[in-house]
């Protein structure tokens, strides 16, 4: 088998006292399509945060490509460059309109011309629905529109791969269901993705392997139809019954 | 998300008005006069507020000291004396805009520096935001007049080869140590106060810690501080009296000097009208700007 998009082998990442993963091992293969679940606390975020480099490791590697990221000498920026984050309170560029939100990077990192940024740009603002709103400032913009746009800033960088952390958590229910058609439409493009999220019908659809986090590590993986219908860990089944039982499955 | 979130004002050390003292009861009507509801009480004010200055004024207009030969009226209400000493005194008042132009223009890039320094991460750059640090310390904790008499005295005084020894110089050096010291201390808090998922976002996207710092973090930081940095220079443009002490022919020694030859202050009215006409206007542009700031905050909301 070739060597996966992404290979995590025994994260562990300390906030002080608290050690939030506890030796986390995960694999995911090009065009594959990963859901992270769990209660709030187990880790999801802290995961994603680490993959794109924004929290130093304690231990473990990360392999992204066939390349160890947490290596010493490993240019760092250029790693976070070909990963694309989505973060659940948008952190669009509240100074910049959503054009410039999208175009910043590809600019300054890629070194794009201007006219090649802003193609780039209006191309995938023009395929998200977003087009009339590139002069507008996000402050302007309902949630699900500044979620779609962080999406977007982070595809312009043409990434290997994916992350999406909580995008839909921040959002009015009514808003939800834009921002997860997004998704579900890269993820028909056959985008990498590993998406931690609390929608669980959400996961069932669209991911490939659901990966059940608790108390900082992966304690149960597998296809959606079996984690959700016959899960195996204790945890995962409390975990499962709790969401059922607050209505939200 | 908020744009405009946190408080920006918390500048510390701003010498001059106080920021954060923003103005009672803002918001909808004259804050002035209350801003109560219905005509009765606008009526209420307006007669009230006419009454208390018709008293004091009376009072100072009637006391013994106004009016007697040699007077207050006389020494410092002299319309002679006032059409005498306006033209020179604004004659060489430009030495004072010069000396405050070329010195906030300095201070603006000097302090961003500081500011920058001092905002360095890890272990490496520890030298540099212990001095960033302890010059914003220091030049905060001296009198001005202090710095511009050692400075002013001093640099001459060491006659060294190639350096200027004009107290001109000296003084526009002295007053942009001291004010680049509050000012970066300003521009700090605007940083501080830019929310750190503006960096994670800009890190993730593979800009440098440099780049996210100049296109995402200081422009977002540098007009939230608009209102304080210009409190701050309200605040050098009146300590460029100060160059006076230096014997630099300014606003401040030709008033002195006029008043010294002719036993009258009203060369000293002439002065401060020129400062009111200069600064009052800004004053009420950074009051109408943190107004505005305060509107849109609370227009704004959260995303």
């Amino acid at each position: 088998m070739s060597e996966p998009t992404l290979r995590i082998e025994g994260l562990h990442k300390r906030f002080g006292e608290l050690e939030v993963l506890k030796g986390v091992d995960l694999a995911v293969d090009d065009h594959e399509v990963v859901c992270l679940i769990g209660a709030s606390g187990s880790g999801k975020s802290t995961l994603l945060r680490c993959i794109d480099l924004l929290e130093p490791v304690d231990a473990g590697r990360i392999v992204i490509e066939g390349l160890d990221v947490t290596a010493r000498g490993v240019d760092q920026n250029a790693v976070r460059s070909k990963i694309g984050i989505v973060f659940q309170s948008f952190n669009l560029f509240p100074h910049m309109t959503v054009r410039k939100n999208v175009t910043l990077a590809p600019r300054k990192v890629l070194g794009l011309s201007d006219h090649d940024a802003r193609v780039r740009a209006d191309e995938l603002l023009d395929r998200f629905g977003l087009e009339a709103k590139a002069e507008e400032y996000p402050d302007r913009l309902s949630g699900g529109q500044q979620q779609r746009v962080a999406i977007v800033r982070a595809l312009a960088m043409q990434p290997d791969i994916l992350l999406l952390d909580e995008v839909t958590s921040a959002l009015d229910p009514v808003l939800v269901a834009e921002v997860l058609d997004a998704v579900r439409e890269l993820a028909k493009q056959g985008m990498t993705m590993v998406i931690a999220t609390h929608e669980m019908g959400f996961a069932r659809d669209i991911a490939d392997r659901v990966c059940f986090l608790h108390e900082g590590s992966i304690v149960e993986e597998g296809e959606p139809a079996q984690i959700f219908s016959q899960p195996v860990h204790l945890e995962t089944r409390t975990f499962l019954d709790r969401i059922i039982a607050a209505g939200r499955m | 998300m908020s744009y405009s979130g946190g408080d920006t004002y918390g500048a510390p050390g701003t010498p001059g008005l106080d920021p954060r003292a923003p103005s009672p009861g803002g918001g909808r009507g004259s804050r002035i006069l209350g801003g109560g509801e219905g005509t009765r009480s606008v009526w209420v004010a307006v007669l009230s507020t006419v009454l208390f200055f018709v008293v004091a004024g009376l009072l100072i207009v009637r006391s013994p000291g106004w009016s007697a030969p040699g007077g207050v009226r006389q020494d410092f209400f002299d319309a002679a004396e006032f059409r005498y000493s306006l033209p020179r005194i604004l004659d060489k008042f430009w030495r004072n805009v010069l000396i405050f132009c070329v010195a906030e223009a300095v201070v603006l890039a000097f302090a961003l520096l500081l500011a920058v320094m001092r905002s360095l991460p890890g272990p490496l750059f520890a030298p540099l935001r212990v001095l960033a640090t302890s010059y914003t310390i220091l030049f905060r904790g001296l009198p001005t007049i202090l710095v511009i008499s050692m400075l002013g005295y001093g640099m001459p005084a060491l006659d060294l080869q190639g350096i200027p020894n004009s107290p001109f110089f000296w003084a526009i050096v002295s007053l942009v140590l001291v004010y680049s010291a509050y000012v970066a201390e300003v521009y700090r808090a605007g940083i501080e106060s830019i929310h750190p998922s503006q960096t994670a976002a800009a890190r993730s996207l593979g800009l440098t810690r440099g780049q996210a710092m100049r296109h995402v973090i200081l422009p977002q930081a540098i007009r939230r501080v608009i209102p304080p940095l210009m409190n701050d220079f309200i605040g050098l443009q009146k300590d460029s009296a100060l160059v006076a002490f230096l014997g630099v022919t300014e606003g401040l020694l030709t008033a002195q000097i006029i008043s010294a030859n002719d036993f009258n202050f009203t060369s000293y009215t002439a002065l401060a009208l020129v400062y009111v006409l200069i600064t009052v206007p800004q004053v009420l542009l950074v009051d109408w700007l943190i107004k505005r700031d305060q509107r849109q905050r609370q227009a704004g909301g959260v995303g």
